[in-house]
């Protein structure tokens, strides 16, 4: 529950007073910390995704026999191939973009992903792979615990939300992480022109810049005022971007869109956090219909990601770029009564961009029920992990983004780790 | 700037009177703005000659208040709405989002409204997925209809919340889970007997009473099979309504973790199919029952009523949470005791909340003014800002406190107030003409009507620098103009003005 979220923001709005830096510096700062062209975009299916929907054991008789209805046949996947255990594998039949990502070896799929215990919860479950702390998962972000180590002061455009909150993994103790959905709208507005707009916009600085340490709650709202004012007119150059493929109209295509200008535009952003909902399929997945949620989940993912994927190609920035995905949990193996499926277990990470070694990394779960299946948990109904998704992470902040994954991570997760990087 | 009105002309010059200098103002103003929404001059004025505990009983009984407001809306004098082909809250949702600010601003049963966003944010529910389900027009009608303006008299999920407002929480569940709207979210419509469905069963335990931690994954299994034929019946094909689908429900037992009856029993006994209804009604008592409830349910209203900021003093938990067990989960003694104690009318909880967008939307509206807006231009701006009324993120409601408050939150909070004040330049000229001689004195009344948290004199200063920049302040009507609209646009889209 978001009380102990508040906990969390109380404690970390202390340590965020004092280490902000002024507004007049930052843009150095950026400039500075921009070394690296590197940057990562972490890719969130909300909902928890149904890892066995977008990944298929299509020879396996027991996906057939515990999903009558909505098992997608063999003859419709994409077919890459198959793991290390044998068992061939296809992406759903209209995930065509990161099929031909795959075919170019830039795609990784990384299965059965998770943890021990795994939470059946959104919320925890959500929190868990945020904090990549299992057993507390109330802190900080792992992310945000990244930018807690870059060099302060941190520009607050290191990191980018292109949802409307903060996600918890971009939670920091020292970096407030600006959240921008829609470019045009991130801007100052006045009630009068001319000169008394520049005035009205110097007073609105001038009043945020006060951090009271007595009053956290209100020292962490003015923060934001500076962070916004710190970063508007950088963010208003994203806004002219032209991007050489058109993208969807729909939200998420956009947000890719804007993720492509600020890269292109070099405002100085490292991480950015895009999501896509609509995952918690309880009812109606029709994945065979094309029409169906769950063939409209898929297509809105694919041709999205694919816009983006050929843009920065276009743009000679795909070398440079990790995308990262992640869902809170996989879903139970078994349908119910709705034709859909209820909240499960171990789950599917992709990762994909033009320095990823593409490929199917870990084993397919056996999905024949019975004691003695080491695959299954919870009495065979769920997919039981196999990758702990900190060694996924523990890749990602050692061979990309060049920060210390045993002391983000509180462990080294970095040996076990596929080696998609 | 020669060509103004003499000064001997105009009305003698009022005194700006400095903030909340009549007794008791203050804390008339903070049970407002956490009992209700704000309050406009004329409200202060109207509770503030009804004491502070005399405000709470007209509050807290609310029976006893008007409940007109819906007539008023088209009104003149009244915030405005948006409507081409005529409103229709029943059937359209920017409607019956634009009914609801309205009643926000204008209701003289501002704890009545208060609760029910309580109770929308805890029962979170988004009309999108009720609408993919049917259309638009049921999707509407589900979240928001009154039986009195519906052909079959059905009663949108929102109005039964306005009814359970301070009402019994063991009787909302009870309507939640009969409730058309949740039957479609959690998708308790197709839980039945060979294949039950997890959804409503797992979020009844772990978000709407007990929390998690408390159940096991065994108990979600059995609460699935628990309110399997809890589903949907299409009486006439004109409306849906809740049906219980005996031939559908699981007659067999079901063991929890947790005790299901007052002597300790864990299983709920095998029922017949006809008599397997009581299953649901059994578990519910369990939950409402349950020790983690109580203080969950306590600690959520200590966040929403009191502070987000200071930890709960742990008496006054434990004092709510036994209230709501003493009084069969009846929510008036829990509210009224909470309005009434200490740690709510102590001045260190002024000011401790973080506003949620509709609570600051709605109180710009009341303490800027409304004359000629309409609640239609904050709608767009709300979503902006994260909130959407009938379209919370997912099942555990909006991410509160300074969730709220992300960078782009915030722009979207400073350009509704510049549009509100761009709006009202002309009537806070007409209120304040004649006022205000000096920039000083532009400030201090303008932050008397509009309540922000105090500014530090730095702050303070800024404002006045600003009220004097580019002129030399006369206090004429064209300057009034100008710069009673920038100082509200300043201090609405402050972060003085966020926390509440």
């Amino acid at each position: 529950m978001s009380i102990s979220r508040r906990k969390f923001m109380k404690g970390g709005v202390a340590a965020f007073t004092v280490s902000f830096a002024a507004p007049a510096f930052l843009s150095d700062i950026a400039r500075a910390q921009g070394r690296s062209r590197r940057n990562l975009v972490v890719l969130y299916l909300s909902g928890g995704n149904d890892a066995l929907s977008t990944l298929v054991p299509y020879t396996d008789a027991q996906y057939y026999a515990r999903r009558p209805f909505i098992s997608i046949p063999a003859a419709n996947v994409l077919q890459i191939g198959s793991d290390a255990s044998g068992r061939p594998l296809g992406l759903n039949p209209r995930l065509t973009g990161f099929h031909n990502i795959f075919n170019s070896g830039r795609l990784a799929v990384i299965q059965r992903t998770g943890y021990p215990n795994s939470s059946r919860s959104h919320f925890e479950g959500t929190d868990i792979w945020s904090t990549a702390d299992p057993r507390s998962p109330q802190g900080t972000g792992w992310l945000g615990r990244y930018l807690d180590q870059l060099p302060t002061p941190v520009d607050p455009l290191t990191a980018w939300s292109t949802q409307r909150e903060t996600p918890r993994t971009l939670m920091s103790r020292t970096v407030g992480v600006p959240s921008i959905t829609n470019v045009a709208g991130y801007a100052f507005a006045s009630p009068n022109g001319g000169a008394d707009a520049t005035y009205a916009r110097e007073t609105a600085t001038r009043i945020s810049s006060h951090v009271p340490v007595d009053q956290p709650h209100l020292a962490f709202v003015n923060a934001t005022s500076q962070a916004a004012f710190a970063t508007l007119d950088r963010v208003a150059q994203v806004g002219t971007y032209v991007s050489t493929v058109p993208y969807p109209a729909n939200g998420f295509a956009q947000a890719m869109r804007m993720i492509a200008g600020a890269m292109v535009r070099g405002v100085g952003t490292k991480i950015f956090w895009v999501q896509t909902g609509g995952y918690d399929t309880h009812s109606a997945q029709n994945p065979n219909q094309a029409a169906g949620a769950y063939s409209t989940l898929m297509a809105t993912l694919n041709d999205g990601v694919f816009a983006f994927y050929q843009d920065l190609q276009n743009q000679g920035l795909l070398n440079d770029t990790l995308i990262l995905q992640f869902s809170e949990f996989g879903r139970r193996i078994t349908e119910n009564g709705s034709q859909g499926t209820d909240h499960g277990a171990a789950g599917l990470m992709m990762a994909l961009g033009g320095s990823v070694k593409g490929g199917i990394y870990g084993t397919a779960a056996n999905l024949q029920a019975g004691t003695g299946n080491p695959t299954l948990e919870n009495n065979s109904g769920d997919v039981r992990h196999e990758t702990d998704f900190r060694s996924v992470y523990a890749r990602v902040i050692d061979s990309w983004l060049g920060g210390d994954s045993t002391s983000i991570l509180g462990g080294n997760f970095g040996a076990g780790a596929p080696q998609f990087l | 700037m020669e060509l103004m009105t003499p000064a001997q002309d105009r009305p003698p010059q009022r005194t700006p009177r400095e903030r909340g200098t009549r007794r008791g103002e203050q804390s008339v103003e903070h049970l407002l703005r956490r009992a209700g929404f704000g309050a406009s001059q004329e409200e202060v004025d109207f509770y503030l000659e009804l004491g502070f505990s005399g405000s709470v009983r007209r509050l807290v009984d609310y029976e006893d208040a008007p409940d007109d407001v819906d007539s008023l809306i088209g009104t003149p004098g009244y915030v405005a709405v948006t409507a081409v082909g005529g409103f229709a809250p029943a059937t359209t949702i920017a409607h019956a989002r634009q009914r609801w600010l309205f009643r926000m601003v204008h209701s003289q049963r501002p704890l009545q409204e208060k609760m029910t966003l309580f109770w929308h944010n805890h029962f979170a529910t988004a009309y999108t997925k009720i609408a993919g389900a049917f259309n638009a027009a049921e999707g509407s009608r589900y979240m928001a209809a009154k039986p009195s303006e519906d052909p079959n008299g059905v009663k949108g999920q929102i109005e039964v919340f306005r009814d359970f407002a301070l009402g019994n929480f063991r009787d909302l569940l009870v309507a939640m889970a009969k409730d058309v709207a949740m039957l479609v979210w959690l998708d308790g419509r197709t839980n039945v007997r060979n294949r039950p469905q997890e959804n409503f069963a797992r979020e009844l335990m772990e978000l709407f009473t007990m929390g998690v931690g408390t159940f096991e994954e065994s108990d979600v299994y059995a609460a699935a099979r628990v309110f399997t034929g809890w589903n949907l019946a299409r009486p006439g094909n004109a409306y849906y309504t809740f049906s219980y689908v005996a031939n559908q429900h699981d007659t067999t037992a079901k063991e929890f973790t947790f005790p299901i009856y007052a002597d300790g029993g864990r299983t709920i006994a095998a029922r017949s199919a006809d008599a397997g209804m009581q299953d649901g009604l059994d578990l519910i008592n369990a939950v409402a029952r349950h020790p983690a409830t109580g203080p969950r349910l306590a600690l959520k209203l200590y966040r929403y009523f009191v502070s987000e900021v200071d930890s709960p003093d742990e008496r006054l938990i434990n004092d709510l949470s036994r209230l709501y067990y003493e009084n069969n989960f009846e929510m008036k003694p829990v509210i009224r005791h909470l309005l009434l104690s200490s740690q709510f009318t102590a001045p260190a909880a002024r000011y401790a909340r973080y506003s949620w967008p509709v609570e600051f939307v709605t109180r710009a509206i009341k303490e800027v003014g409304w004359a000629g807006f309409s609640v239609n231009d904050t709608l767009t701006p709300l979503a902006n800002m994260g909130q959407q009324l009938f379209e919370p993120p997912d099942v555990n409601g909006w991410d509160l406190g300074a969730g709220w408050f992300s960078s782009g939150a915030m722009v979207a909070r400073m350009n509704f107030a510049a549009t509100l004040a761009t709006n009202q330049r002309f009537n806070l000229r007409e209120r304040l003409r004649g006022q205000a001689r000096t920039p000083e004195a532009l400030v201090t009344l303008i932050n008397d009507r509009l309540t922000p948290s105090p500014f530090t004199s730095d702050q303070h200063r800024a404002l006045v620098d600003y009220a004097g920049a580019g002129l030399t302040f006369t206090g004429s009507d064209a300057q009034l103009v100008t710069k009673a609209s920038g100082l509200a646009h300043l201090v609405v889209g402050s972060g003085a003005y966020q926390i509440v």
